[in-house]
């Protein structure tokens, strides 16, 4: 818990940060950081969103130069001008969103860039065989030919870090590399860092998931504000300890929702099947105040499940009804009528318009309800209902004006929030509210869910993240493969009953 | 607004560029006649506007406006039709032709380029065939009719008139503006043009309104082609409005259109369309520029536009850090 010391015996530390600062239009990105790596080490990253883990790490990988401050490797002074230097260095950067080219085979993509030739033409042979190697390296057996697109996230990552390894890293860069894996991918992912770590790469590890951290990393330097908040060492690496350092207070990590009695039904869901999983049905109800929780592992239906609730595509059979109404669902446009509202999984796609601004963002799905003489947009209440939104969900913005891609991902969040909560709806889905969003906003997340629980509406959230399900939910729904494979009460609930039903070790009959 | 600032100083610019190195810029015949050529052609660039803020295009708008403009003479001569009659069936078919793109584009899932690209060719190898590449004319008849794009609304104490164009102009622009601006349809469109799935997401019909774009841009581009030949008198069909869909895009980007949509603003559309006109009389009239470069200057000319503008957005964007940096 000591303000970051600096290493004084640098021959272990391969990687040796020292006062870095960086600006970006004036604002202080990074302020006079210090980091060091040393060799086989897992060394996490942490901080809430805008800290600055982002800029160090594209500082590190070449992608923009710092402004003033030292990088020294092996106790030699480099600079890295651009992407290329940084993997001559032997560091490469596995981004959040991967950079595979999943039209091309696999091998193909490991040596993207500097394939071997014969006679000119690239040697594909050669290609193939040497891919094995570092596909070993990684644990994964799959032939080299496969298509990436075929692969799941999980193993494109590992594609990913199979590339690093070809290009002799040292120092792999892993940003949020878990955010869109299934627990078993992760398991599977932490594995290969484990091995790797043995074979004396230093892995930086950047995630907003302290339970991985906690499991995986052997230090941890926590930046704030674009500042050393401080570091730790194994032993002082606890869920506390690092929330703390993260936010410079004490705060409850995770929300305990209060459970308490529900009303009548609000959503009801009777024989529905989706078009993606069209061979089972579904049927439940959820009561006005309840919170409950969809588990499963990714890949399990739980987004195409919402998505159908929302009518954006139409369920093939069976019938969804709120407050008692059966309704005619062809598109999500029937579903807002109706008072069901989603908050979308991929928030910059499908969430936001980027390039508008909050007002803007805000306003328009309630542009129709407040129309002037059939047809006109009444701005005056539109600026009234953004300036509630952004009262109610605390947003920070300068103004109602700002565009949205400037905003942290806490904040923009909060906007697509904010947009459906404008609706009074009587129907909250959230897939995936908190996924990127730092500490302090997810507690404003949890606080939303729960204020709109206790005014009666029924509230649908999606979550990857089990103690998130566990501490938010009344009850959890757990999908396996498309179908439902249990529910959950929320005294049955915990991690292992979850994964059960998830992995589809277990199935409760009665449903 | 910025924007618009920016391609107004460049019209006044070259108006007095010209007004200086040539005495016939500012006669009477050439300036109406310029506000004539402008209102023509701003009525197509609005056209294209609403395509382009949705983020699509349309290549037709030239053979579209071949189309009507032979259409109608042949109508009126050839079939002895009615006025009411002629003028019903091309806007029937301006109409038709704006719906088939939209539902191409929408339903289909066509790429904008692709279908409104076959649309060029169609509609002008159509023409071609059903007029037997014949040019069509009024025959010195049509008087009243051919008012709409000769006459002019006199101002009163002076020789000058407003041609009538430029009142349609008007018209059309001052409600294409508010539809944008401030209706709720307006806004679903800039907002569809930003990101069609956030728009969907949020329950707007984003279909419906791309199929209206183009609609109104297949109606626009009609009133253009019946103007055209109402202008000019006949219209050959192997070259009638050749090209005008560029110079309708051209002007709608240098107006302020950003072609990846979402962005615009019809004042802009028409002031852009007016600096493209100038901008063909000055080579015409300025004697040291050779006619036939007229479309490598256009060229240039538009590229520095688009050129210079990018450059004053970053120099504003460094600006503002700068400001920031010796604040903080």
């Amino acid at each position: 818990m000591n303000p970051s010391n600096v290493e004084t015996s640098a021959g272990t530390s391969p990687l040796e940060i020292k006062n870095i600062t960086k600006r970006f239009s004036g604002v202080t990105a990074l302020s006079s950081v210090n980091l060091s790596v040393a060799k086989g080490e897992v060394h996490a990253v942490i901080g809430e969103n805008g800290a600055g883990k982002s800029t160090l790490m594209k500082i590190l990988a070449g992608v923009q130069p710092p402004d003033s401050g030292t990088i020294s490797l092996d106790g030699e002074l480099v600079t890295i001008p651009n992407v290329q230097a940084a993997l001559d260095l032997g560091i490469a950067l596995i981004h959040q969103e991967l950079n595979l080219a999943d039209n091309l085979e696999v091998a193909a993509n490991i040596f993207l860039g500097r394939e071997p030739t014969k006679f000119g033409l690239i040697d594909s042979k050669t290609i193939r065989k040497r891919s094995q190697e570092y596909l070993a390296k990684v644990g994964l057996d799959i032939e080299p030919n496969v298509k990436v697109s075929e692969l799941t996230i999980g193993l494109q990552q590992l594609v990913e870090i199979a590339k690093a390894l070809s290009v002799n890293a040292r120092i792999l860069i892993m940003d949020e590399p878990t955010s869109s894996l299934s627990q078993r991918e992760t398991d599977a992912l932490f594995e290969v860092i484990r091995d790797l770590k043995q074979q004396g790469v230093s892995i930086i590890y950047i995630s907003h998931r302290l339970t991985e951290i906690k499991e995986l990393a052997d230090r941890v330097t926590v930046l704030r504000d674009g500042e050393n908040a401080g570091s730790l060492q194994r032993n002082e690496i606890t869920h506390d300890s690092m929330v703390k350092l993260m936010v410079g207070r004490d705060i409850d990590q995770f929300y305990a929702h209060k459970a308490k009695t529900a009303g009548d039904a609000v959503l009801q869901l009777d024989r529905v099947r989706t078009a993606t999983w069209p061979q089972h049905e579904m049927s439940f109800e959820i009561r006005g105040g309840e919170i409950v929780g969809v588990a499963g592992l990714v890949g399990a239906g739980r987004t195409e499940l919402l998505e159908t609730i929302f009518g954006l595509t139409p369920a093939v059979s069976g019938s969804v009804a709120v407050d008692g109404k059966v309704l005619k669902l062809s598109n999500n446009r029937d579903a807002i009528k109706a008072g069901i509202a989603l908050v979308p999984e991929d928030r910059k796609s499908a969430g936001l318009i980027l390039d508008a601004g909050v007002r803007g963002n805000i306003g328009l799905p309630s542009l129709w309800r407040h129309r002037i003489a059939r047809a006109f947009a009444n701005r005056g209440k539109e600026k009234s209902i953004s300036a509630d939104m952004i009262a109610e969900m605390k947003i920070k913005t300068p103004n109602d004006g700002q565009l949205v891609k400037y905003l942290s991902g806490g904040n923009q969040q909060k906007v697509v929030i904010g947009k459906w909560l404008s609706m009074s709806p009587r129907v909250l889905l959230l897939d995936e509210p908190t996924r990127g969003v730092d500490v302090g906003a997810k507690q404003e997340i949890y606080r939303l869910m729960e204020e709109l629980a206790e005014q009666g509406v029924a509230v649908l959230f999606v979550s990857s993240e089990l103690e998130e399900v566990i501490s938010m939910s009344d009850r959890a729904l757990v999908m396996h493969e498309g179908r439902l494979a249990g529910e959950l009460s929320r005294a049955e609930l915990s991690e292992e009953s979850i994964m059960q039903l998830a992995t589809g070790t277990k199935l409760t009959a009665n449903i | 607004m910025k924007k618009i600032l920016g391609i107004l100083g460049l019209l006044i610019f070259i108006c007095v560029v010209t007004a200086l190195m040539s005495d016939r810029f500012l006669t009477q015949f050439n300036i109406e006649n310029l506000i004539r050529r402008t209102a023509l052609f701003g009525i197509i660039s609005i056209g294209a506007a609403f395509v382009i803020i949705t983020s699509g295009i349309d290549l037709s708008i030239g053979s579209v406006i071949c189309l009507i403009g032979c259409l109608v003479p042949h109508l009126l001569i050839e079939y002895e039709l009615t006025m009411a009659t002629t003028l019903a069936i091309v806007g029937g078919i301006s109409l038709l032709i704006g719906l088939t793109h939209g539902l191409l584009v929408t339903k289909m899932k066509l790429q904008p380029f692709i279908v409104t690209l076959c649309g060029l060719l169609i509609y002008r190898g159509v023409t071609r065939g059903f007029v037997q590449d014949q040019t069509q004319g009024f025959k010195g008849g049509f008087e009243n009719l051919r008012v709409l794009s000769q006459g002019e609304l006199a101002i009163p104490g002076t020789e000058f008139g407003i041609p009538n164009p430029f009142l349609i102009l008007l018209a059309v622009a001052i409600v294409s503006a508010v539809f944008l601006n401030f209706t709720v349809y307006g806004r679903y469109l800039l907002a569809l043009g930003r990101n069609e799935d956030a728009a969907r997401y949020s329950g707007i019909n984003t279909d419906r309104m791309i199929i209206l774009a183009y609609v109104i841009c297949g109606l626009l581009s009609g009133l253009g082609g019946l103007l055209f030949v109402l202008d000019v008198g006949s219209a050959q069909p192997v070259d009638f409005g050749n090209f005008y869909e560029l110079y309708a895009i051209a002007a709608a980007v240098l107006g302020g259109c950003s072609l990846r949509g979402g962005e615009g603003t019809i004042i802009g559309v028409v002031i852009g369309a007016a600096v493209m006109q100038v901008l063909k009389n000055s080579i015409t009239l300025i004697d040291a520029i050779p006619t036939n470069i007229e479309f490598a200057v256009i060229g240039v000319v538009i590229l520095g536009g688009v050129t210079a503008d990018e450059l004053i957005k970053r120099f504003h964007a460094k600006r503002l850090a700068n400001r920031l940096k010796n604040a903080g």
